[in-house]
């Protein structure tokens, strides 16, 4: 299932909230081997993660997380703004219809739906609140993951070499990709509408979406 | 903002920065007395637009909002009493150092014809939120808030738990560390926030907008955001 969560709502779901520190610390410190910060518990945090992010986590049956990413209106402080400005060949963007898609993590158990799951969430985001592009920031390896589910970024910028490379990219928000994303993620247009609505209290009204 | 309302075809348009500390600052179309009227009755603490967009980011619904407690549908009445209208749409907005504004249109309209406008006009009222958020922060250079050290999620836990009543034992064992791991975070907490108690801490967090114990920490561990909604949407169209 996937859930639409603030930061100041997670500990209203300790074991959802425990799991996904654990995973994004798994995924970033040990398998990636970024410079992230793990505390005494084994979570991975970071300063955006105080700043209220809106998370999207896909949520096994069992409660614990299966992935989840992060998102931050683009047009305050950003990790793409603080971190990677030199990522940007032109000016920093800052617009209100762009949010920042940060730590994009898949948990070690999960299935191959999980990733396309996701990435179907950032599209409902997208349509509900009428954004035109999510910015986010992705090691090489995500980009063979993007381009299988059908939802290639256009990459605006790159540093570092081999396992270091880390990209940035801008995903256009297009209606039609949303067929795509949903097929490869299993699911049904009703199913992914009704999840929204448990989180938002309200359904996507978009004629983009037609 | 008279242009702008007619030019968006609803009853009202406002701005309203909030700081939680008790200053409240804006413009729009709504009746002055209303506006008095919403100040003197201290709405702030009530109006559900506030405690479900406070803290947020995504354009929100009023119809989506808990409307629920008898505060809620006694401001509503009060609010339609005074022509604000029975739908409206809001656009919070976070600026610098923890601004936080908001920009809402209402009008008088069924569910259908909303549903049409909002789809259609959303992308348009968020630019013109942030617009004026621009505008009123150079406006208001000398409100510009305190800068502070963004808390950790565990501090911001620990104090929002301790805002709301938990014992120290209790969040400790709810956050699963000790209470001495604990001591540590609220410790930290009151540095970053200049604090000279545990205490004042608390109250400069809430004050500054580092914590929610309203609307959103109010739901039970068992509910979902918007479960509500169905009695929601009855209210607000009866």
């Amino acid at each position: 299932m996937l859930r639409y969560i603030y930061a100041c709502d997670l500990p209203l779901e300790p074991l959802l909230q425990d799991t996904m520190f654990r995973d994004r610390a798994y995924q970033f410190k040990e398998r990636l081997g970024w410079a992230v910060n793990v505390d005494e518990n084994g979570w991975e945090s970071d300063e955006y993660d105080a700043l209220n992010p809106l998370y999207v986590i896909w949520v096994n049956p069992d409660g614990t997380h299966g992935g989840s990413m992060r998102f931050l209106p683009a047009d305050g402080p950003t990790m793409v703004a603080d971190h990677f400005s030199g990522l940007m060949k032109d000016a920093p963007i800052s617009s209100p219809h762009i949010w920042e898609c940060t730590r994009f993590c898949v948990g070690r158990n999960s299935g191959p739906r999980t990733a396309p799951a996701l990435m179907l969430a950032g599209g409902e985001v997208m349509r509900a609140f009428a954004l035109t592009d999510l910015l986010g920031i992705f090691d090489r390896r995500m980009i063979r993951i993007y381009k299988s589910i059908g939802a290639s970024p256009y990459v605006l910028g790159q540093s570092g070499e081999g396992r270091d490379e880390i990209k940035l990219g801008l995903w256009r928000f297009q209606a039609k990709d949303r067929t795509t994303v949903l097929r490869r993620a299993g699911l049904s247009s009703d199913i992914s509408e009704h999840w929204f609505l448990r989180s938002f209290g309200a359904p996507i009204h978009s004629r983009l979406a037609a | 903002m008279v242009g702008l309302r007619d030019g968006l075809g609803v009853d009202h348009v406002i701005y309203h920065w909030v700081s939680v500390g008790g200053g409240q600052f804006g413009f729009g179309t709504y009746d002055p007395k209303w506006v008095q009227h919403y100040i003197s009755k201290e709405y702030l603490r009530v109006d559900p637009v506030i405690l479900g967009s406070f803290q947020r980011f995504h354009p929100i619904d009023w119809r989506k909002l808990d409307w629920s407690s008898k505060a809620a549908k006694d401001f509503r009445a009060d609010a339609i009493a005074h022509g604000v209208g029975n739908q409206g749409f809001t656009v919070p907005i976070r600026g610098p150092n923890g601004q936080f504004a908001l920009f809402g249109v209402s009008t008088n309209i069924d569910d259908a014809g909303w549903d049409a406008f909002t789809t259609e006009r959303q992308r348009d009222l968020i630019l013109i939120a942030h617009y004026l958020n621009q505008k009123a922060l150079r406006l208001e250079t000398d409100r510009a808030p305190e800068t502070y050290k963004p808390l950790s999620p565990r501090e911001t836990d620990a104090l929002t738990f301790l805002a709301v009543g938990y014992s120290r034992a209790q969040i400790a064992e709810m956050l699963s560390i000790s209470e001495h791991t604990l001591r540590a975070y609220i410790e930290n907490a009151r540095l970053k926030l200049g604090a000279s108690n545990t205490t004042h801490a608390v109250a400069r967090a809430i004050a500054e907008g580092l914590l929610v114990v309203g609307g959103a920490a109010r739901s039970a561990p068992e509910k979902w955001p918007g479960q509500n909604v169905d009695a929601t949407a009855r209210d607000i169209n009866q």
